[in-house]
This record gives structure tokens, sequence and C-alpha cells, in this order.
């Protein structure tokens, strides 16, 4: 019973939030289309260049970095596996 | 397990067209090349809230029912988040700098998925040095962040900012859709590949840790 | 016994241990005034005018009351857990979420004497004209309160037996409610601004609000299969 009314407070409490955000004035400063242009504006490639290429190549490197620590982990389980097993059939 | 050689295909043919599609879009009139982070910037960014829905419903499914699986996934995914946030934010602010003038502001939108990264940051604390019983304590914090992230998403909108508005990517133009969607899908294919990798080593720790408990018997 | 009344008693338990000696209550508001006046040394500088850190007092209201709160959160459950009575609490025949509004309610009353006495302070040491819109302040600050005392509340009770928790409390609590510092932040300088822009304060305190419903929500649906272990 009380679940059911938190969540029904929930559900007006969301509305209300919203309902009082649209009555805002909207946002006039920031960009809300872009705009495709033909040709790259003179002088403003080089710059940029490096900051593209340090985007991509983090992209990979952290991919990598984090494919590499699975490896890591899970060849460290698979060994301490085969001394589990062996210990076991030294048992057996 | 059996899902990861069609992912890993399906990541390299994804990872190998989008630098050839994104090469191919125009260049956007005021932001010129560096507007190309964008096919980077925003994936990782869906990536991770996409990590984060994962995360939500895994942690809600452990809590409530104690699935050991719902567990490792929950592992699983907030290591993803913390990966595609940290992605998003490294790619956003080599943006930032040239397209404002700015390496960081602190506006309510970056500030929020900063946070976000923060709260998945913490689930991993808490999972690492929490003592016995960390499962649930980070489950909770799982299922909190996740409730948490509609409102980062609101935020822009509410506040005057210069970050591009959310309206950006239903307005796409025809011209920039192709490299868009094809990076999209190629951060979601990597995800669900990292995935179901890490899913797969959280399953052999966990027999692992059966092993040594018969072991001990 | 009902809901109201089970969490009622708690309430009181905690209000007869603490008016025995009052030791929460005194440091926990010893420590908030501290925080003030560390924020008047970094910020006010002497040949400034009395109002000119104006701008700042909103935000150190509100980050005094999350220090102090977080402070009081682990020295109520570290009180629980020294005399072992969380776990008879726990196996009381009483229904879990009521225990925890219970607590919840003991953090916010705590919170509420610190914001009381810390309003007027900042008030007075910053220049800040928090008056102007007193119920819409009284409105954020309780707000506020609940939304950071509910996600408190429930994680210092769930860390109670992890070793590391005096740390790992303030890692868990504040990336969860900076969003709930945020919206106090903005609504109290929204109110403190010349001229008063209600609206926004309005806005931020509905968001406010809401933030309230989820996390009180959450956090009574989660209470019960955390505490089970």
């Amino acid at each position: 019973m009380i679940r059911r009314l938190c969540v029904v407070l929930a559900l007006v409490a969301c509305l209300g939030a919203s309902s009082s955000a649209k009555s805002q004035p909207p946002p006039s400063t920031a960009q809300s289309e872009f705009e495709p242009a033909t040709a790259p504006a003179p002088g403003d490639q080089m710059a940029a260049a490096p900051l593209v290429i340090a985007a991509y190549g983090f992209v990979w490197l952290a991919t990598l970095f984090y494919v590499w620590t699975i490896r890591r982990r899970l060849s460290k389980v698979e060994a301490d596996m085969r001394v589990l097993e062996r210990r076991q059939t030294e048992r057996r | 397990m059996k899902y990861v050689p069609a992912l890993t295909v399906a990541v390299a043919v994804l990872f190998v067209s989008a630098p050839i599609l994104v090469a191919m879009a125009p260049y956007e009139s005021t932001m010129g090349l560096v507007q190309k982070i964008f096919y980077f910037h925003v994936p990782s960014w869906i990536a991770m809230y996409t990590a984060i829905y994962v995360n939500g419903a895994a942690s809600a499914l452990f809590l409530f029912r104690s699935r050991p699986a719902a567990d490792r996934v929950g592992a699983a995914s907030a290591e993803l988040c913390v990966l595609f946030g940290a992605m998003g934010l490294v790619t956003g602010p080599l943006w930032g700098v040239k397209a404002w003038g700015h390496w960081w502001i602190w506006e309510p939108r970056l500030t929020m998925a900063l946070l976000l990264w923060l709260v998945y940051i913490s689930y991993l604390l808490v999972r690492r040095y929490g003592g016995p019983g960390s499962e649930k304590l980070a489950a909770a914090v799982g299922v909190f962040g996740t409730a948490v992230s509609p409102f980062v998403y609101v935020s822009v909108n509410l506040w005057r900012t210069i970050h591009p508005l959310n309206s950006v990517v239903p307005t796409l133009k025809s011209p920039f859709r192709p490299a868009f969607g094809i990076s999209s899908l190629a951060f979601l294919a990597l995800f669900g590949l990292l995935l179901a990798l890490r899913v797969e080593l959280g399953r052999r720790q966990a027999a692992l840790d059966a092993l040594y408990l018969a072991d001990e018997d | 016994m009902n809901f109201a009344a089970i969490a009622w008693l708690v309430l009181r338990k905690d209000l007869a241990i603490e008016t025995r000696s009052w030791e929460i209550v005194s440091t926990t508001l010893f420590f908030a005034v501290s925080c003030v006046l560390i924020f008047a040394f970094a910020f006010v500088k002497e040949e400034a005018a009395p109002g000119a850190a104006a701008d700042a007092a909103a935000g150190i209201l509100w980050i005094a009351v999350a220090f102090a709160g977080t402070l009081a959160l682990g020295r109520t459950f570290e009180r629980e857990r020294y005399g072992d009575t969380l776990k008879a609490l726990l196996l009381a025949p009483a229904p879990r979420p009521a225990i925890y509004v219970g607590k919840l309610l003991g953090i916010v009353l705590l919170l509420a004497a610190a914001e009381a006495l810390l309003v007027p302070l900042i008030a007075l040491l910053f220049g800040a004209p928090f008056f102007s819109r007193p119920l819409i302040l009284i409105g954020l600050l309780a707000a506020g309160t609940v939304g950071f005392g509910a996600v408190g509340t429930l994680f210092a009770a769930m860390l109670v037996r992890a070793r590391t928790r005096d740390v790992l409390l303030p890692i868990l609590l504040y990336p969860i409610t900076v969003p709930v510092i945020i919206a106090g932040v903005r609504g109290t300088s929204a109110l403190t601004a010349s001229p008063v822009n209600e609206n926004l304060a309005l806005m931020w305190l509905a968001i406010l609000t809401s933030f309230d419903v989820v996390f009180v929500t959450l956090a009574l649906w989660t209470f019960e299969p955390l505490m089970t272990e």
C-alpha cells in the first residue's frame, strides 16, 4: 500500500518537475543543430588534427588496455584452476 | 561465450568501416575538423548509458532475487561503464578545448556525467574493499546510480549552457547520419563483446571459488 | 503495530538516547560551525566589503550540511554497531522499512537543528540575504535534507558491517547526492540573487522534491534485501 502510494507520488512529482521545467524559456546560446559545410574553414584544419588523432587514439588504447586486463585475470584464474585440479588428482 | 566470435567479427567490421565513413562525412560549418570527434564522443556516452542501465537491471535482479549470474553481469557492466565513461571524458575535453576554448567547464551536464562515472568507480571500490557481503552493497550503489542517470540527461535542457543540446542527435542532418549510425553500432557491438568477455571471466572466477571450497572439504 | 507507530518508536528511542548525553548533536553542530569558519577564512579577504563573499554563501551552507550530515550518519550507526542494537532492531517483528523511516527522521531532525544554526550564522558572516523568501528557503532545505538523509541512512546502515566503513560512506554518498546538493545550491543562490529569481528557485524545489520521492522510494524498496544477509 505504502509502496503504491510512493510510486504514485513519484510519478506526480516527476510530472510536476517536468512541467515546471517546460515553463522555462529555451536556452538560446547553445547549438541545437549541426550544419554541414562544403569545405573546411581555412586555417582551421591543422590545429584540430592532433586533437582528433588523440581522441581516436585514446579510444583504441583504452579498449586494448581493458582487453589486456581481462586476458591477464583470465590466465591467472586458469593457472589457479590447473593447480587445484592437479592437487585433487594427486589426492586420489 | 558463444556470442564472442560473432561479436568480434561485427566489431572488427564496424571499426574498420567507421573511420572511412567518418572521413567521408562533411565538415561541420562552425567547428570544422574537430567536430569529427563527435563520432566517437557521443557513441562512447551511448555505450556508457547502456552499461549503466544494464548494471541497474542486473543490480536490481541481484538485490531482489539473489541470482549470481546477475551479480556477474553487474560487475562486468560497472567496469565497462567506467571504461566508456573514461573515453567520453577524454574525448569531450579534446573537442571542447578547440570548440569552446576551455578544457573543462563546470556546467551541469559535464558535471553530472563526471558524477555518474564516479558513482561507478565507487561501485568498483565497494566491491574491492567492502569486505564480505560487498556484492549486495555494490548492487545498491548500482541501483541508485541508475536512478540518478535520467536527471543527468534532463539537466542540460533546464540550464542555459554552451554544450550542444540534446536536440543535436535527433535533428542530425543526413550527411552526418551514416557515420554516426555506424559509429554508434560499433560502440554498442564493442560493449556487447567486452561484456561477454568479462562475464565469462566472472563465471570462471566463480567456478574457481567453488573448486577452492570443494578442495577445503 | 502499524508502520508509523514503529517509525515513531525508533525515533523516540534515538531521541531518548541522544538527550542523555547530547554527544552527537553538540559535536555535529560544532563541526558545522567550524566548517563555516574555515570557509570564511578561505573566501573572505580582509580588505573586501562585508557582503563580498555573498555568492559563496549558498554553496558554503550546503557543503557544511553535507559534511556535518556525513559525520552524523557515521556516528549514529557507529553507536548502533557498538551496542549491537542494529541486529536486535532487525530481529524485531517490525517491517524493516519502518525502522529505516525512524532512523531517517532522526537524521533529518539532527540536520534541521544544524541548519537552524547555520543559516543565520552564514547570513551574518557572509552578508547573504537568506531571509528574503523564508518559506522557499525552508522548502529547499527540507527537501534537500530529506534527499541527502534518505541516501545517507541507507548507505550508512548497509556499511555497518563493512571493514572500511568510515571512508566508504563518503565515497558512496557524495557522487549520488551531489545532484541534490547542486539543486539546493542553485535554488538557494536564486534566492540570494538580486533581484530574487523566485521561479528558478521554485523549479529547483520541484526537482528536489522529485529526487526525494525517487530516492526515498528506492531506499524503502532496497532496505529489506540489503539488511538480510
